[in-house]
This record gives C-alpha cells, sequence and structure tokens, in this order.
C-alpha cells in the first residue's frame, strides 16, 4: 500500500525503508498479486463448495435411499422438477468445482509450458463436455422427451 | 554426536509421519478420485436418458465386484473430501491452526468419513 504517514510523504523521494512499497502503482490498483488472477480462483473454489456441501448431501441421501437402480427407478427418480432442478445445480457446481481443483494439481504437477496449457485446456473441455451431457440426460428426462 | 535427547525428525529412521499430512495428501486424491466419479455420474445421467439397453449396460458395469469396490471408494472419497472440505472453511476463517487442533480435526474428519461411508452402504443395503 502507498505509505501516507506523514513523514512518509514529507521524505518519501529521500528514503527507500519499510515504509517504502515495493509494488509498482498499476500492480496496486489492480489489485492482482503475482499469479496476475487475484482471488478468483479461491472464492470460485469456496463458494462451489458451500453448493456442493449442501447438494452433495441431498445427493448422497438420495442415492442412499433411492429403492432401486433399475432404469425405471433411475427415472422416476430424476423426472421430478426439483429433483432435476437440483440435479442441475449439481453438475454445474459439481463441474465448476472440479476444474478448479484439476486445474491447480495440473499446475503443480505438470511442468512444461506446452504439456501444461494443453492440460488445462483439455481439463476444460473434458469438464464442459461432462457437465453439458448431464445436463442434457437430466433435462430430457425432466421434459419426458 | 551428542544432541541431548532432542529429537533428530524429521529423518529418515525416526521421521514421525504427522497425519495432518495424511489428510492433506487425501483431500487431493479424493478430489481426483471425484474427478474421475463425475465421468461415471454424466454417463449414468446420460444413459438414463437415451434409453433402457444403453442404461442397463451402463449399470451393469458398477454391478460387478470391481465396479462395486470403486463404488465404495466413490462414497469414502465423498464424505472424506466434504468433511476435510469443512475443515477448510475453518481454517479460511482463521480458526483451527494450532498443532493441537489440527491433529485433532484430522482424526476426528478421518473418523466422520469412515463411519459415514459404513452409514451410507448400512442404509443401502
Amino acid at each position: 500500500m502507498v505509505c501516507n504517514d506523514p513523514c512518509c510523504r514529507l521524505h518519501s523521494r529521500f528514503l527507500v525503508g519499510a515504509h517504502m512499497s515495493l509494488r509498482t502503482p498499476l500492480g496496486q490498483v489492480l489489485g492482482q498479486g503475482s499469479a496476475k488472477d487475484g482471488t478468483g480462483h479461491f472464492w470460485g473454489q469456496r463458494v462451489s463448495g458451500m453448493a456442493l456441501l449442501v447438494l452433495g448431501l441431498w445427493f448422497a441421501y438420495s442415492m442412499a435411499t433411492i429403492p432401486g437402480f433399475s432404469h425405471s427407478e433411475a427415472l422416476a427418480f430424476i423426472a421430478p422438477p426439483l429433483n432435476a432442478v437440483l440435479l442441475l445445480l449439481l453438475v454445474a457446481s459439481l463441474g465448476y468445482h472440479s476444474n478448479l481443483g484439476v486445474q491447480v494439481v495440473i499446475e503443480d504437477y505438470v511442468h512444461g509450458h506446452a504439456t501444461k496449457l494443453v492440460s488445462l485446456i483439455l481439463s476444460r473441455f473434458a469438464h464442459t463436455f461432462l457437465a453439458v451431457a448431464a445436463a442434457y440426460g437430466i433435462i430430457k428426462i425432466g421434459l419426458g422427451a | 554426536m551428542s544432541n541431548n535427547g532432542r529429537p533428530l525428525s524429521p529423518h529418515l529412521s525416526i521421521y514421525s509421519w504427522p497425519i495432518t499430512m495424511t489428510t492433506s495428501i487425501l483431500h487431493r486424491a479424493t478430489g481426483l478420485g471425484l474427478s474421475v466419479g463425475f465421468i461415471v455420474l454424466a454417463a449414468w445421467l446420460l444413459d438414463a436418458a437415451v434409453g433402457a439397453e444403453a442404461y442397463s449396460a451402463m449399470v451393469s458395469y458398477l454391478d460387478t465386484t470391481v465396479g462395486r469396490v470403486l463404488l465404495v471408494g466413490w462414497s469414502f472419497a465423498f464424505f472424506f473430501h466434504l468433511a476435510n472440505g469443512v475443515r477448510h472453511f475453518v481454517w479460511d476463517v482463521g480458526r483451527g491452526f494450532e498443532i493441537r487442533q489440527a491433529n485433532a480435526s484430522a482424526w476426528f474428519v478421518m473418523i466422520l468419513a469412515v463411519v459415514s461411508t459404513a452409514g451410507f452402504w448400512w442404509v443401502r443395503t
């Protein structure tokens, strides 16, 4: 941060000490940190995690108490509007949360620049594909098409 | 070499593995496992929409010894990642960082995950 202490303002052009920030003025304004993307990843992971806490427990409860896993029993579970909406929210937040998690793992363990970039793009494509495929299935069953 | 009986940890022969290390590694491992499980969830929902034939083929893969072991694994991964995720939320607001608290919450999460997994399959079967 810029130091507004009077002594600092008076002498800043002469002093290089603890009161002076090493960050550039542009960096201070943008507030993005050294990773250049701020706290967006952190917040995305936490908020989707909170959603999954609720949706995940609902899904686990449903899977424990669903009468069986025949085709008709699966349809009877997926089709009701409330279940379909909760399932849509589940696959959306799961795809988002999982993509953020896998992204960190790739960034940690895949080292070549090109390999890392390709892995990150493929991971995002795969997560988007899975979420959209699951959503298509839920909506198709929900609308009885 | 005299060291007045002080522990030399960390060192190969006397390193004391902290339980918090286990939960940290497990959090990432179960997260990755659940990402793979997302494939199965998406396949289950899509195949249910496609039709009875595709659906029963998909379910028959899961209704094998390997499939059942994987499902038990995914249920444990789910409960562990969920419980340890809540532990991370507590850390995010700045609480629970003392070594004794972190060790206690690590054991609590481990036990809760095992008990939840057992409870889930007890209700299921």
